[in-house]
Formats: C-alpha cells, sequence, structure tokens
C-alpha cells in the first residue's frame, strides 16, 4: 500500500539572506522521499503561515542565523494556533544561543537543531515524529 | 567592447602527454614505494582537497612538465605576480590587520572600533546590520528582531556621525561591507570626512560594493541587476574623479565561499565578477587603466592550506592575463590584483569553539604565505554569535603572533618553487579559466546569474562537502568525530533596547530636520535616477539633508524596482 510523503515547507524568515543550510536541508530531506516546497527569502511569519495551509504540509523547518528567531518564533507559533494549525511539527535550524531554547520549545518548537547537525538526524527526527503522530 | 578582447586566453597548458617521471622517481616506485605499500597501504585510496580536488601522493619534476621560472613564477612586484605584488612583500610592510565590527547602535561599535585601535589595529572594518544592509530603517516594520544584531544599525548621516566620532578617517583606513546601499553609506562617509576637515583625495578604505556576489550567494540585494551594476559603476566614476586612494569595490569570493562553493569556484566567479565590472565601467566610456587600479579583491581562507595558497597566487595570474590580453591595459597598477582576506566563517564549529582559534590561526598562515594586503581573523566564538571583546582581542593577537612570531612574513613567498605549489597553482588557474570561458559562452555574468548558473554549480558543492561530512568521508573535529559535551561559551547578546534606542533617535532626526529639503533632495534623487545620470552626486544632497537609509533606498525601489531570485534547492 503506498504511504502518502512527509510533506515539509522549509522557510527562511527575517532579512538575512544566508540559504545555505536552508537549501541543503530542503535537498536532503527531498532525496529522503519527502515532498519538499522551499519558500524562497524573506519570508514574514504571515507568509509562512499561509504556506504552510495551503500547502497543507505536515512540517515547517525554519531556517534562522541572524539572532532574530526570539521575534519571528513567536510571531508563526501565535498565527499558527489562531489558524488551527497547531499541529505542524515546527523545526528551527540555524544560529540559536542554549538560553533561547528552553522557551523555543515551550512554546511549541518541536526540535532545534544546531550548527553541526547531520542531515540524517533531522531525516530521523521527521520520520519518527510523523509515525508517530499517524 | 571590440571582438578581439573577448577572444581566448590560453590557461596554463595541459600537458597531452602522460606523467613522465625522471628515472630516480621510477626507482624509487619499484623499490621503495612498492614494497612500502604492499605491506602498509595508505589511508585512503584517493586523497582529495577539501573542495574535492585530487591530490597526488608525490610531486616532483614530472608534474612540471612546461613550467618555466619566468614565464610562470617571474619576479616579486613583476607580472605575472604569481609571488606577490610588491617586491618585498611583508618585510616592506605587514598586511593590515583590519578585523570587521560592529554590532548595536553607533555609540557601541564606536567604542569597539576606539578599543581595537589602542590593541594595536592597523585599519577599521564596518559590519552593518540587517535592516541597513537591505536598505530599511531602524523602525521599519520588516527591521524588528534585528536591529543591530549581525551588525551596527546605520539609518541617517547622524548616526554615522557617531559611529566615526573621534576617529580621524584621514589617517584611519575604513572599510565598509555594505552593498545594495553602498552609495549611500559611502555619501554619509564622504559627509563625515568632509565634516572633519578631512580630504577626499586623502582619504583611504574600502567599500564592499559588489552586488553581483550577492545575486550569487549572500543575497542581500535590493535592486535588479541593470540599476544595481549602475549605481556600482557611478562609484567607480565619482571615485576616480574625487577620491583616488579609495577602493570603490571589494570584489568578494568570500561569500561565494561560505555560501558552499569549492576554492575554484571561488576563484573563477569572483574574478569573472571583476570582469564584469571592468567591462561595465569600459562601457561607461571609462578607460580601462583609469579606474582599474582602484578596484580590490576580497577573498576567503578556508582550511585547506595549500589549496588556498595555490587559489591566491593562481588569482594574481589570472588578473594579470585577463587586464593585458583581454582589455588591452598598460598601466601595471591594473594588472596587480590586491586583496583582502577573511578566515572562514564557515569553518567555524558550535562544537568545542576553542578549536576554531587554531583553525583560524591555520587559515590566516595561509592567507600571509599567499601575499594578502590586509586580513580579518574569525573569533572563536563566532559560530554563535558576533564576537566578545575577550575574543576579537584573541582573534586580533593571532594575527600579530604570525607577524612578528613564526618568521613567515621575512621572506617573499616562501613556497614558491615547490612542486607541489606550482602544481596546485596551475591546476587552480586552469579550474578557474575553464569556468570563465563558461561565463563568456553564457554573455557575461549577469546572463549567467539570470539563468542560475553559478547559484546552482555552488549547490552542488555545498551539497556534495555536506554529504561527505554526513558519511565522515570528512572529518570535522568535535562536530562528526572526536566529540565531546561541552558548556556554551559566554557570548555577545544584543536585545531589543538598540532597536528602541534607534527608534527614539529616528524620531528626533525626523522632528529636526527639513522635511522641505529631504522632499526636494529626494524627488532630484528619483528624476535622476530615471534618467542616465552619475547618481552619486544626488545621493550625497539626500545625506546631507539627513534623509535616512530607507527613504533613500525607498526613493530609488520607486525607480528601479525589487529583484525576487529564483529560489533553487
Amino acid at each position: 500500500m503506498p504511504t502518502k510523503k512527509i510533506r515539509v515547507l522549509i522557510a527562511k524568515p527575517g532579512l538575512d539572506g544566508h540559504d545555505r543550510g536552508a537549501k541543503i536541508s530542503a535537498r536532503a530531506l527531498r532525496d529522503a522521499g519527502m515532498e519538499v516546497i522551499y519558500t524562497g527569502l524573506r519570508q514574514t511569519p504571515e507568509m509562512i503561515a499561509t504556506a504552510a495551509i495551503q500547502e497543507d504540509v505536515d512540517v515547517i523547518g525554519l531556517s534562522i542565523l541572524s539572532g532574530a528567531h526570539n521575534t519571528i518564533c513567536p510571531q508563526l507559533m501565535a498565527l499558527l494556533k489562531a489558524k488551527g494549525m497547531d499541529d505542524v511539527t515546527v523545526l528551527v535550524g540555524g544560529i540559536i544561543p542554549e538560553a533561547d531554547i528552553p522557551a523555543m520549545k515551550k512554546s511549541g518548537i518541536a526540535e532545534i537543531f544546531l550548527p553541526g547537525t547531520s542531515t540524517q538526524d533531522i531525516i530521523e527526527f521527521i520520520n519518527k515524529r510523523i509515525a508517530v503522530g499517524t | 567592447m571590440t571582438e578581439k578582447s573577448k577572444t581566448t586566453i590560453a590557461p596554463p597548458e595541459k600537458s597531452a602527454s602522460p606523467r613522465q617521471p625522471s628515472a630516480q622517481e621510477k626507482s624509487w616506485q619499484a623499490n621503495t614505494l612498492k614494497p612500502t605499500l604492499e605491506k602498509t597501504p595508505e589511508r585512503r585510496a584517493e586523497f582529495t582537497t577539501i573542495s574535492g580536488h585530487p591530490i597526488r601522493r608525490l610531486y616532483t619534476e614530472a608534474d612540471l612538465p612546461n613550467w618555466s621560472p619566468e614565464k610562470d613564477l617571474g619576479q616579486p612586484g613583476e607580472p605575472p605576480y604569481t609571488r606577490g605584488i610588491h617586491s618585498t612583500m611583508h618585510r616592506g610592510r605587514l598586511w593590515t590587520m583590519r578585523q570587521f565590527a560592529g554590532f548595536g547602535t553607533a555609540e557601541d561599535t564606536n567604542a569597539r572600533f576606539r578599543y581595537l585601535l589602542a590593541q594595536g589595529q592597523t585599519g577599521l572594518s564596518t559590519a552593518f546590520d540587517l535592516p541597513t544592509l537591505m536598505g530599511y530603517d531602524s523602525d521599519h516594520p520588516l527591521s524588528e528582531g534585528e536591529v543591530g544584531k549581525c551588525g551596527v544599525a546605520i539609518s541617517s548621516l547622524a548616526d554615522m556621525e557617531v559611529l566615526f566620532d573621534n576617529i580621524p578617517l584621514a589617517n584611519v583606513t575604513t572599510s565598509m561591507t555594505i552593498n545594495s546601499p553602498a552609495a549611500i553609506i559611502w555619501a554619509m562617509y564622504l559627509a563625515v570626512a568632509e565634516q572633519q576637515g578631512a580630504d577626499w583625495k586623502k582619504l583611504s578604505g574600502t567599500l564592499q560594493n559588489d552586488i553581483l556576489k550577492e545575486y550569487i550567494a549572500q543575497k542581500e540585494y535590493i535592486y535588479p541587476p541593470e540599476p544595481s551594476m549602475r549605481l556600482v559603476i557611478d562609484t567607480f566614476e565619482f571615485g576616480v574623479k574625487n577620491t583616488p586612494k579609495f577602493n570603490p569595490i571589494s570584489i568578494s569570493g568570500y561569500h561565494i565561499r561560505e555560501a558552499g562553493s569549492t576554492a575554484i569556484q571561488e576563484l573563477a566567479f569572483t574574478l569573472r565578477d571583476g570582469l564584469e565590472y571592468v567591462e561595465w565601467g569600459m562601457r561607461r566610456g571609462m578607460d580601462v587603466d583609469a579606474f582599474v587600479p582602484q578596484l580590490s579583491f576580497f577573498f576567503n581562507a578556508h582550511n585547506d592550506f595549500f589549496e588556498e595558497i595555490a587559489k591566491y597566487r593562481a588569482a594574481r595570474r589570472i588578473w594579470h592575463k585577463a587586464m593585458v590580453e583581454r582589455y588591452g591595459s598598460k598601466n601595471p597598477r591594473s594588472w596587480a590584483l590586491r586583496f583582502h582576506t577573511q578566515t572562514a566563517g564557515c569553518s567555524l564549529t558550535a562544537q568545542q569553539p576553542y578549536n576554531n582559534v587554531v583553525r583560524t590561526a591555520i587559515q590566516a598562515l595561509a592567507a600571509v604565505l599567499g601575499g594578502t594586503q590586509s586580513l580579518h581573523t574569525n573569533s572563536l566564538d563566532e559560530a554563535w554569535a558576533l564576537p566578545t571583546e575577550f575574543a576579537a582581542t584573541l582573534a586580533l593577537r593571532t594575527q600579530q603572533i604570525i607577524a612578528h612570531e613564526t618568521g613567515v612574513a621575512n621572506t617573499v613567498d616562501p613556497l614558491g618553487g615547490s612542486y607541489f605549489v606550482e602544481t596546485l597553482t596551475n591546476e587552480v588557474e586552469r579550474g578557474a579559466w575553464d569556468y570563465i570561458h563558461k561565463i563568456d559562452a553564457m554573455g557575461g555574468m549577469v546572463p549567467a546569474i539570470e539563468r542560475s548558473y553559478p547559484q546552482r554549480e555552488i549547490a552542488e558543492a555545498s551539497y556534495r562537502y555536506q554529504m561527505e561530512v554526513d558519511r565522515k568521508e570528512k572529518i570535522v573535529v568535535g562536530v562528526n568525530d572526536y566529540v565531546t559535551k561541552e558548556n556554551q561559551l559566554e557570548i555577545l547578546q544584543i536585545d531589543e533596547t538598540v532597536a528602541h534606542r534607534q527608534a527614539a533617535r529616528l524620531k528626533k532626526l525626523r522632528a529636526d530636520r527639513s522635511r522641505a529639503e529631504v522632499d526636494r533632495c529626494l524627488h532630484a534623487l528619483r528624476t535622476a535616477a530615471r534618467g542616465t545620470e552619475n547618481l552619486m552626486p544626488f545621493i550625497y544632497g539626500t545625506v546631507k539633508a539627513y534623509a535616512t537609509l530607507g527613504e533613500i533606498c525607498e526613493a530609488m525601489r520607486d525607480v528601479f524596482g525589487t529583484y525576487e531570485e529564483v529560489a533553487i534547492t
């Protein structure tokens, strides 16, 4: 029986253009058999939430390196909640000081992947998480 | 440009015949090497650089069959500049130690600048925050959360006055890492210099102003390529007339490499960008030798020691050849490629951050041995945040130790004549020319960017490298091997009070200035932007009227539109 492919939105919020991590993650997840949509650069939380609904994704992966995560993440999490999308798994990858991580997880972000993370770790995390959920 | 100037320039010849080892080398292979390999095989079947370039076991004269010391190496300060652009290199003058700094408000960064100068730093280099880089004022909605985080927030001449307060611009060479709004930030710098009574003709420093690599790699663009290139050429023209000692551009491979390119791609795309600027300048009607001497370059110093040294040596050789053979340059000052180097930010690890001091020292050594003119060494904590004062000081000390304790600066091009380094220099040069010719065939760098060619090549290389790291084919100490758990470093935190202070200052500025004068200047700029005049004098006018960076960029957005890339993954 064919299983439904996991759908992932990779988004790059904020003004930063350093997209190496976002692009590598998008490609690695696609190579692992997932359906990946990459938003491109400079997406506001509104644009990301809208794209997540339209694309009916299981996972949102945000790539943030600029230090703006404490502004962007709460806005996105509030929007997802307001739109009834709190079942979507939200992941953040990038440069996040460890001190900020507990509050981010408390807000509903499933996992934060720091520099040096192997793409395999992200793939395994998503596969496990979505399998448990379904 | 004439058809003739587009003729293909022959890269160093690749020997058609197979490598021909000497009788002695053959005998070594049979009698010494073979028994060793039978007993103890090598660590791996293939050795490559970090870029994936194959490396042989041993290099001998057999690897340099057509190599001529006169033609390919030459003398330092003479074509083809393989050995360096000055006859005495670092014996005459050490490289400029130029640490990139900027965070928070202009006051915060001014204090860091003065601290670094007091520690023996010899030039300034300014990092701007993302709103400034993208042409938004600190109080714009899109700036929320980003003010003062990745650099200093500069929204108007008033901020620039504070940034350079008590720093004599006539004496301190100043570099500014700004691209799309480069002309505006430069105008602010020139206005502060004028206030200080400095003679523009004596000002020395560098504007990054390299928009092509933004489309290729760093993605901090505002306008489409055509008007962006016009702005760049406007700064060239203005600089030739008004600031003969200032570099209006720093053609940058650094960000291309950070985006994941190979060393050869970094070299090729950067130099092809350089050729693009030269061609646009000539098309504007400038003589090649009038403006090319003011163009400068900026390369990355990554981990693979010899590959990096070969890259710098090949860069000088390619630039000389291109200037003479492609554009008929007659001025040796146009032939000599001058460059700044920064150690590789992307090589820093968040894990075991003190290891980064070691990486940075080795990378900096490669830059020095490759003949750099100035150098930034990264701080150990930069995989986490902007550096603390402690970390920034240690990074500067790393350069001072290389300069004064290791002895590597006591002779010119100490690696010249090494079979390996000369072979690798040839191979890197050949690889770069192959790319340059491909981009020529696409009609130049702007069309190549529009079809995502360099972007795609870099994405491929960066993915390939990540897979090698994930499979442990390439070892990153502390990340995929030799892993230990460590405590978080103490890092620099920029809080939101920076944004509040900036918003208050902008509010006051908008109240204090003459709105009518601002509107008049912005209107004049818009009108000029619709025509073909050089925009620098108009931009200078808006800056002096205390129009904000956001207002000036918006005026040009109205005329030029904005650029959206085709996102590739």
